[in-house]
């Protein structure tokens, strides 16, 4: 906690029998509401709490409680976004789907969540309560329960309006060993799939943040991954390893999972990019597998597998799934693109985020 | 190089300069027209850096891929003979 | 996308890349002047297509890879004023200037945005009256037009408060530099000590020819498979893939002197995958039966006169400047300048930067690099030393690194892929 930011104490706190101040009083945060005080009491009490309404938050304890069996994951994980609303999407239904499909790759069933505000002075009150409630109905849907929370409130200036901090817990699925899905269980002669379209996500905001006169009917592709997870780990898939690729896109994932053991060699014909995706980054000179989902899972399954892996998806309505490459002992690269052309070339990590050139 | 694709009009805007929304496949994106000013509506351009630099001949591109697509050995053909040092040198 | 998916065509490519193979029936150095025809060559992977009777070098194409260190610290020290917003193309936000690059200017506090038009950069100026909005306009003769039409606006409009840093350059200034040395054994001072901590290449720091050789063995060694190890002797560039949208500007009659001069072809080559490949064709058709000249190989897009229009309002706004390019030195006629008439909307004027910046340091290039070679042809990326070991994306010894399009880049992402 750095000296400038005001605490409200405790996980969440709990309504006070004191005369309420009009929730409407402020149309803005103001320090006060992380002062500890009455209005940071409302603030908790008449927005998280009756938002996310769980037994965990209603018992305003210091700490959340619940019982548990089985094996527990944890994630956690900071959300920044700009701009906080996004065509299909925003901050909260984000910093939700991001906790959940950290879970998910892990096999995880997502259980509970806390969450951790950071506002910034000056912040429209009904701006937070918007990302409140899509926090809450995403959670809802993704069948996660918010179990404990924090607000802390910064000067203006000292913050980009809203920051979220999740820390997320699941229940590994069984029948699953505990060591059976990971990096270290890739080996060469896995293939490698995706779930659906990249780059929708990264694509859809650099859109909403800069839209350079460009006009597009794309969505953020934002979304809990889980059931796209648990259909595999309940049909028994010879399932590996699986991944979200958010930042950095396909690239940055495969790079990551490649190490230094392995190299992946994915198909170009095969990676589904939307047009509406491809075409935006042809314009603005990007490169499609560069660029961020947010809803999307690559997974590494024994080649026998494969086809029913991609069958099951397929069946969920995740069409747009395909077998994208293999896994092979190091050659001379981590991840090598074998262009339409039936040549290859080496797909290289990005220096850093992905910016329009015009060269 | 230059980093330019080819779109078609679908609007005309006029403005202190005229503009256009150009359609890129699945993309449209408002462009200035001020160096193609009577490129009409159904037309297309090649644009760079928000401008329409060029007009694009329709009817030479199918002609090239119609000659790329029958194998006619005779490919040099379709280059346009634009001068030759035959010629002599034809500074601007 | 339409007019772009014909060009792409694997089939037609295949076809086209056995016409070469079958057509050279000798080797040929040809030599791809833009940056961006580069890029397209590995990225369509392309280059494997080529017979190995095909030699492709990079020519000094990319606005960024030469955009000089002198400009790069003036536009970081215009931006880190406090007044200032610098509006510039993403491509130029990761370029090391002598004091870093325009990222790091921008944690320091600069107000850097990155704009994909010139007319964003007008937006921005008119929403922010109070604010001098410095536009850092760089690119070849292909981008100036737009500049000129931003310059002109700004003038029409009185708007006082944008100014612009124009490192804008011409080709063909370059060309003839190039050409000039072409197959003369000069003796250029490259930088011989970036070799010194190179274990393979301790005892390149000789000469550049002994520099040059030693490259050469050790790529032929790792044995890439697409690759020809670089003559020692300085390339011979037989032939030259004119950059397709420079000529759409300045139209094809520009080459005629210098295809006369060097008695070589100029192929005008479009950018997509089938437009390279023809261009290719046309090259090796005319070199394999002796003749120079100019020829349009992207006919749909360039005319012979380019657009007048277009050249027009480049003329008004910009004078023919004599500039340094980053790996060539000054090159007469090589840049453009704002003309006096436009002062007002020059930053160089606005910001009195006048010859180098600080009287305490002159800028010089960092010896460790070799941008210079390559940019001239004579060091192809993969031979240079320094290429992924020192030199990376992330840490960029010099331009053409930096560039998603620079020739080093293009074949940092390649480099060895044969998996």
């Amino acid at each position: 906690m750095t000296d400038d930011s005001h605490d409200s104490h405790g996980a969440l706190d709990a309504p006070t029998l004191d005369c309420p101040v009009p929730f409407g009083a402020y149309e803005r945060i103001t320090l006060a509401h992380g002062s500890g005080g009455r209005l940071a009491a409302r603030l908790v009490r008449d927005l998280f709490v009756a938002s996310f309404d769980t037994p965990e938050l209603h018992a305003a304890h210091d700490a959340a409680t619940f019982a548990f069996d089985g094996r527990l994951a944890v994630t956690t994980d900071a959300f920044t976004v700009s701009p906080l609303f996004f065509p299909g999407g925003d901050l909260g239904s984000l910093a939700v789907h991001g906790t959940v499909n950290d879970l998910a790759c892990a096999g995880a069933e997502p259980l509970a969540m806390t969450v951790a505000f950071v506002l910034e002075e000056g912040l429209e009150l009904s701006v937070l309560s918007k990302l409140v409630r899509s926090l809450t109905d995403a959670a809802r849907t993704a069948g996660i329960r918010v179990v404990a929370g924090d607000t802390k409130v910064v000067e203006r200036g000292r913050g980009d309006g809203v920051y979220v901090a999740c820390t997320g817990l699941g229940r590994v699925r069984r029948p699953l060993a505990t060591d059976a899905l990971g990096p270290h269980a890739i080996e060469p002669g896995l293939a490698i799939l995706v779930s659906g379209p990249l780059g929708d996500h990264g694509t859809a905001v650099l859109l909403a943040r800069d839209p350079r006169g460009v006009e597009v009917d794309l969505v953020s592709d934002a979304a809990s991954v889980w059931p796209l997870a648990r259909a595999l780990l309940d049909a028994n898939v010879a399932l590996r390893c699986l991944r979200d690729p958010t930042r950095g896109g396909l690239v940055a994932v495969t790079h990551e999972l490649a190490g230094t053991a392995h190299t992946f060699v994915l198909d170009e014909a095969s990676i589904p990019v939307r047009h509406e995706v491809a075409d935006v980054c042809e314009l603005l000179g990007l490169d499609p597998l560069h660029v961020a989902s947010e809803g999307r899972l690559v997974a590494f399954v024994e080649a026998r597998d494969a086809n029913r892996a991609l069958a099951l998806w397929h069946a969920m309505g995740a069409t747009d799934a395909a077998i994208i490459g293999t896994v092979h002992a190091r050659d001379v690269a981590p991840v090598v693109l074998r262009t339409r052309l039936g040549s290859t070339r080496v797909l290289d990590l990005p220096a850093g985020e992905p910016m329009p050139r015009i060269c | 190089m230059c980093l330019a694709l080819p779109g078609e009009i679908v609007e005309r805007r006029e403005g202190v300069l005229p503009m256009a929304l150009v359609r890129f496949g699945s993309v449209r994106r408002e462009v200035c027209l001020a160096y193609v000013p009577d490129a009409a509506i159904g037309e297309w351009v090649i644009v760079h850096v928000g401008f329409a630099i060029q007009r694009l001949d329709e009817a030479e591109a199918r002609r090239t891929l119609a000659l790329l697509a029958s194998a006619d050995d005779s490919i040099a053909a379709e280059s346009t003979e634009a001068a030759d040092t035959s010629r002599g040198p034809e500074p601007r | 996308m339409k007019h772009v998916d014909e060009w792409r065509e694997p089939k037609l490519l295949r076809a086209l890349a056995d016409r070469i193979a079958r057509e050279a029936t000798r080797p040929w150095t040809l030599l791809e002047v833009c940056g961006g025809q580069t890029h397209a060559f590995v990225r369509f992977g392309l280059l494997d297509l080529l017979p190995p009777t095909i030699t492709m070098i990079h020519g000094p194409g990319c606005p960024v890879c030469v955009t000089p260190l002198e400009v790069l610290e003036h536009a970081r020290r215009i931006a880190l004023r406090p007044e200032v917003i610098l509006c510039t193309y993403g491509d130029m936000l990761r370029v090391p200037g002598v004091h870093g690059d325009l990222l790091s200017a921008r944690s320091e506090g600069a107000d850097v945005r990155i704009v994909s038009s010139p007319l964003e950069a007008l937006d921005v100026a008119r929403r922010s009256p109070e604010r001098a909005v410095v536009f850092l306009a760089v690119g070849f003769e292909t981008t100036a037009p737009a500049t000129a039409a931003l310059i002109e606006l700004a003038d029409r409009e009185a708007l006082t408060n944008l100014h612009v840093l124009s490192a804008h350059v011409r080709v063909p200034p370059a060309l003839d530099a190039l050409f000039a040395s072409n197959s003369v054994d000069v003796d250029v001072d490259v930088n011989v000590d970036v070799d010194v901590d190179v274990e393979a290449h301790a005892n390149a720091n000789v000469d550049v020819d002994a520099n040059v050789d030693v490259d050469a063995s050790t790529n032929a060694s790792t044995s890439t498979s697409d690759t020809t190890p670089t003559d020692p002797n300085t390339p011979c560039i037989d032939g030259l893939l004119a950059a397709g949208h420079v000529c759409t500007i300045e139209g094809t009659d520009v080459y005629a002197p210098l295809a006369e001069r060097f008695g070589i072809p100029i192929v005008v080559t479009g950018f997509e995958p089938v437009d390279l490949l023809r261009g290719v064709l046309a090259c090796v058709r005319r070199l394999e039966r002796g003749e120079a000249g100019v020829e349009n190989a992207y006919a749909r897009i360039v005319r012979p006169e380019g657009n007048p229009l277009a050249r027009a309002a480049v003329e008004r706004v910009f004078s023919v400047a004599d500039v340094p390019w980053r790996g060539f030195g000054v090159l007469p006629g090589g840049g453009l300048a704002i003309r006096e008439r436009f002062a007002a909307h020059d930053a160089t004027r606005r910001f009195a930067l006048r010859g180098s910046v600080g009287a305490d340091e002159p800028i010089r290039e960092p010896t460790s690099c070799r941008a210079a070679d390559v940019l001239r042809g004579r060091l192809r990326p993969l031979d240079c030393p320094e290429l992924g070991r020192r030199c990376t994306p992330e840490t960029p010894l010099g331009a053409p690194m930096v560039s998603s399009e620079g020739a080093c880049a293009a074949y940092f992402s390649r480099r060895s892929a044969h998996a």
